[in-house]
């Protein structure tokens, strides 16, 4: 049997130190009529040799978006991961390991938690992070739940330019406990403002933005913090891509009040959109109203340098009905990725990865836009790695004629919209390619 | 501790190299300079050898399943087998787009469909959603589906749901995060939940009970059938704490003996790693009357095709996640019960109650156990006899366990059991270790006698000594102060 050293010896002479006859016995207390009478009724148990055959048929079934040319993000992307990331997250120290409850045995884990709240915070020009949520979907939610809890107000703002993926879970977690969402329109892809300042009163506890949003564009972060922040107490909840904090604004920079995003980008592979993590931080001022595990740095009894888990009241396990999130098990492993990801790219690496995406992007957008019906969809808004196109022909025709040619051109967002990713990894050849392939696609 | 990572970085030390810019323009044509970051963020600047002789050096400063044993209550820190990690590295999963046509993700949504059918089998549920994250992430599910269950059927007035005081804390925290009102029934002095207790806190108002089954002192709640009777006589719905599915496997499955809704821990019962707190997975198992309120999309089979099934959209209680919840840590699980089969998984269940009724054999007469019937894969013993006699508490005995190469046991859970240990060895500890570790536990309430001070010092060979978390708090550090 896999898995399972005790052998049948060894089993009966544990019943017999037990003292029973059978293993029946210890489970006396199950009543007879609720036991599985004749076995559970699944494929037979397969060996190691025909699992590996099993998932490289299954593989065999998938064309992966590495092999295709893929121009697909809206919230998952395709960056270059260096092979160091996989060599530290593939440790079992690291990923057998459990919560780093203990401390005094689990310091490997809390010391790089630690550092990964660092580059966050560094990142994002925030005091404080956690060490992460789910995914950038819930880690929004979870920020206007903390806002609620901060200022005991019950509306949240939402852009109508956010994720709608993370709109349908934002609803999932706000629901309950009578969270007013409420929509700002878009104009020309980015967030209304004449709108959001008719919304804005002293009864918005939150309002969310998401830059670059889900269209790709950049906000005016700055001119929606003014807004925001001349309501009294009302907070700004910022939802960034952590790789364009490289290059565009650091939250801080506009006074953004939580700011979190979807973290993948950072050395995680796309496993079909999971794991993922949500990064999640703040200004001190809020740090006890917070979801999820922090580590804090602090001293061992000798007084050498030590890390812990830190701010424990907040949470389940402690507060149980009154914690500030059920969150328990997090993305730790995902966020280990990250760290080294960030180490190993670091300063410049990071911001060079930001660059090229968005040089690479904009001369997709521009040469696409020399073919005859194509044409940006938002021309005035600026964009970092993603952008929308309006088509000739509707845009699931294109993803339909595309598709026995190997290529994944993005996501159809509207009737003729698409929407197309480009992060560093893609060549030049690969683009021109593309947009020879689009040329042909739209005007067979 | 070892210097951080800020620590060894040298201005213009680089660890990895991009190809040459292809295309060269400058940013300040690209995007307006008002948005251009103002000061850069001060990652680290180190070579490739400085990260990995970092967090190599890191990774020595932990205990981990490959190290020893795991005795973690409701933790099922099982071996996590090698196959699933060189599969899930080592095939073109890792570069799959959630948004690729699902002409070209076939492969992977066969392996969820058959994944869903599989603990739909295991658990005797009509059908499950992977969805969920985490554990927590499974219940919030759960309860949200018996909430839409509620509304749909203009139940408005159901306000709370009965919860057990030997719960684990996301229990209460999610009911809460739904909007209902939390009620705590107390155990019987079997440890189990008092019957006659339920029947005054039920009423019409009630929307659910959630259980934990075998609960957290490892006892199954014998009287099951009665429970569910209660609930369904005023339309309340059972949930399941999936924490302690290990004992059930093959066994009993919880769809079938009155229990409507479940979620499962994959990263405990079905050996997915842990990975220092995650990623994990929770997926939620429905009856049939639930199956309209699962969250968008799960997985269907028509023909030979498979695919994202959106159709319960208008009933469903929506998206707990921002695609299809940690597919790679969906695959190992799959691979994990295929190669155990039917009767494997039962000889798991089987071994992990053998293994906890050995081990609290043979620690019965050194420490207190309040329960003292066979127990199912886990079972609570105490520090109180320790306390009470030698001024040694339970967090001075698990400290001691680390020097001894153990990982401590779950303490001072559940909350009902003063001075608790929580200890579930799980079936995959063999006949030597179990009794290394019984072992391990008798020398330390012999040096509990002779000499406490030992046990307050402890732990002693540690990469630190026991730490000081009062002070995390009070000078509250999160960051580093890079220079």
């Amino acid at each position: 049997m896999p898995y399972i050293s005790n052998t049948d010896r060894d089993r009966r002479e544990m019943l017999a130190q037990i003292g029973v006859e059978n293993f029946d016995e210890l489970i006396q207390a199950i009543p007879a009529k609720f036991r599985v009478k004749d076995g559970l009724h699944m494929g037979k148990a397969l060996s190691e040799m025909e699992i590996t055959e099993k998932i490289k048929s299954q593989t065999c079934k998938n064309l992966c978006a590495q092999t295709a040319n893929s121009f697909l993000g809206a919230g998952v992307y395709d960056h270059f991961i260096p092979a160091a990331v996989d060599a530290i997250v593939s440790r079992p120290e690291f990923y057998s390991a459990y919560t780093p409850y203990q401390a005094e045995v689990s310091q490997g884990t809390l010391q790089y938690i630690y550092e990964y709240q660092t580059m966050i915070c560094e990142l994002t020009g925030m005091d404080i992070a956690n060490a992460s949520m789910y995914d950038g979907a819930s880690a929004i939610a979870e920020a206007i739940l903390m806002a609620v809890r901060s200022n005991k107000r019950q509306k949240a703002l939402l852009p109508a330019t956010l994720n709608p993926e993370y709109l349908r879970v934002i609803k999932a977690y706000t629901e309950g406990v009578g969270v007013e969402l409420i929509s700002i329109p878009a104009k020309d892809g980015l967030s209304d403002l004449d709108a959001l300042q008719k919304s804005l009163d002293d009864s918005v506890s939150s309002v969310v933005i998401q830059s670059p949003n889900f269209y790709g564009n950049i906000e005016d972060a700055q001119a929606i913090s003014e807004l925001v922040h001349h309501q009294q107490n009302c907070l700004l909840i910022a939802c960034v891509d952590p790789i364009s904090l490289a290059i565009l604004n650091a939250p801080s920079e506009y006074k953004a009040d939580i700011v979190v995003g979807e973290g993948q980008a950072l050395g995680n592979s796309m496993y079909m959109g999971g794991p993922l993590f949500g990064f999640f931080a703040t200004l001190l001022p809020m740090s006890r109203q917070m979801p999820g595990r922090i580590v804090g740095g602090t001293v061992d009894k000798e007084g050498k340098r030590a890390y812990a888990l830190t701010l424990q009241t907040r949470e389940q396990h402690i507060r149980r009905a009154k914690a500030t999130s059920n969150i328990c098990s997090n993305q730790s492993l995902c966020t280990l990725a990250a760290t080294v990801y960030m180490s190993l790219m670091g300063k410049e690496g990071l911001r060079e990865v930001a660059l090229q995406s968005t040089q690479k992007a904009h001369y997709l957008a521009a040469e696409l836009g020399k073919i005859k019906g194509i044409s940006l969809k938002y021309p005035q808004a600026a964009f970092f790695k993603e952008f929308v196109i309006n088509t000739p022909i509707p845009a699931q025709t294109i993803i339909t004629r595309m598709a026995p040619r190997n290529i994944y051109p993005g996501v159809a967002i509207g009737e003729d919209e698409l929407m197309l990713a480009v992060t560093e990894r893609k060549r030049k050849r690969e683009i021109d390619d593309f947009v020879k392939q689009m040329q042909e696609v739209c005007h067979a | 501790m070892p210097k951080t990572i800020f620590e060894h970085s040298s201005e213009g030390r680089r660890g990895v190299r991009l190809p040459t810019r292809e295309i060269d323009t400058p940013l300040q044509d690209l995007i307006p300079a008002q948005y251009h970051r103002k000061h850069p963020a001060r990652l680290p600047e180190v070579s490739e050898m400085d990260v990995m002789r970092h967090y190599i050096k890191l990774s020595h400063c932990n205990y981990f399943i490959e190290k020893g044993m795991y005795p973690l209550g409701s933790c099922t820190m099982k071996y996590n087998p090698k196959i699933h990690e060189t599969l899930v590295h080592n095939s073109c999963f890792a570069n799959l787009h959630p948004y690729q046509p699902e002409s070209t993700l076939q492969g992977a949504l066969e392996l969820l469909y058959e994944l869903q059918e599989d603990l739909a089998e295991i658990s005797g549920m009509a059908k499950v959603s992977l969805q969920p994250a985490a554990g927590a992430q499974g219940e919030f599910t759960g309860i949200k589906i018996i909430s839409a269950y509620h509304k749909a059927k203009g139940n408005l007035h159901k306000t709370k749901v009965i919860i057990p005081d030997s719960a684990h804390g996301t229990n209460p925290a999610t009911c809460k995060l739904v909007g209902y009102d939390v009620v705590e029934l107390k155990s019987n002095s079997a440890g189990r939940c008092d019957i006659a207790r339920l029947r005054d806190l039920v009423d019409e108002n009630t929307a659910g009970f959630m259980l934990t089954n075998p609960n957290t002192l490892g006892l199954f709640e014998t009287q099951i059938e009665e429970i569910a009777e209660i609930m369904h006589s005023v339309d309340a719905l059972l949930y399941l704490d999936g924490a302690n599915l290990n004992a059930l496997l093959g066994i009993v499955q919880p769809g079938k003996i009155g229990f409507d809704i479940m979620h499962f821990n994959l990263h405990k019962t079905f050996s997915t790693p842990h990975g220092g707190g995650g990623p994990g997975a929770g997926p939620v198992g429905v009856v049939e009357k639930l199956v309209p309120y699962l969250p968008v999309p799960i997985i269907s089979k028509e023909q030979d095709n498979y695919l994202l099934d959106y159709a319960h959209e208008a009933t469903s209680i929506g998206k707990v996640h921002t695609f299809y919840g940690n597919f790679a840590v969906l695959v190992r699980a799959y691979i994990y019960i295929k190669m155990l089969g039917a009767e494997g998984l039962r000889r798991i269940s089987e071994n992990a109650i053998i293994n906890a009724n050995y081990l609290k054999t043979l620690l019965r007469n050194t420490y207190h156990i309040q329960h003292q019937e066979y127990c199912m894969h886990e079972f609570v013993a105490d520090g109180s006899k320790q306390k009470k006699e030698h001024g040694v508490n339970t967090m001075d005995i698990a400290k001691r366990l680390l020097d001894k190469g153990f990982h401590a046991p779950t303490v001072y859970f559940p909350l009902i059991i003063p001075e608790a240990m929580m200890i579930e060895p799980t079936e995959t500890e063999n006949l030597e270790s179990l009794n290394a570790f019984a072992q391990a536990m008798k020398e330390i309430a012999q040096e509990a006698k002779e000499n406490p001070e030992l046990l307050h010092e402890a732990p002693l060979s540690t990469p630190v000594r026991r730490v000081d978390d009062a002070r995390a708090v009070k000078e509250l550090d999160p960051i580093f102060k890079i220079k």
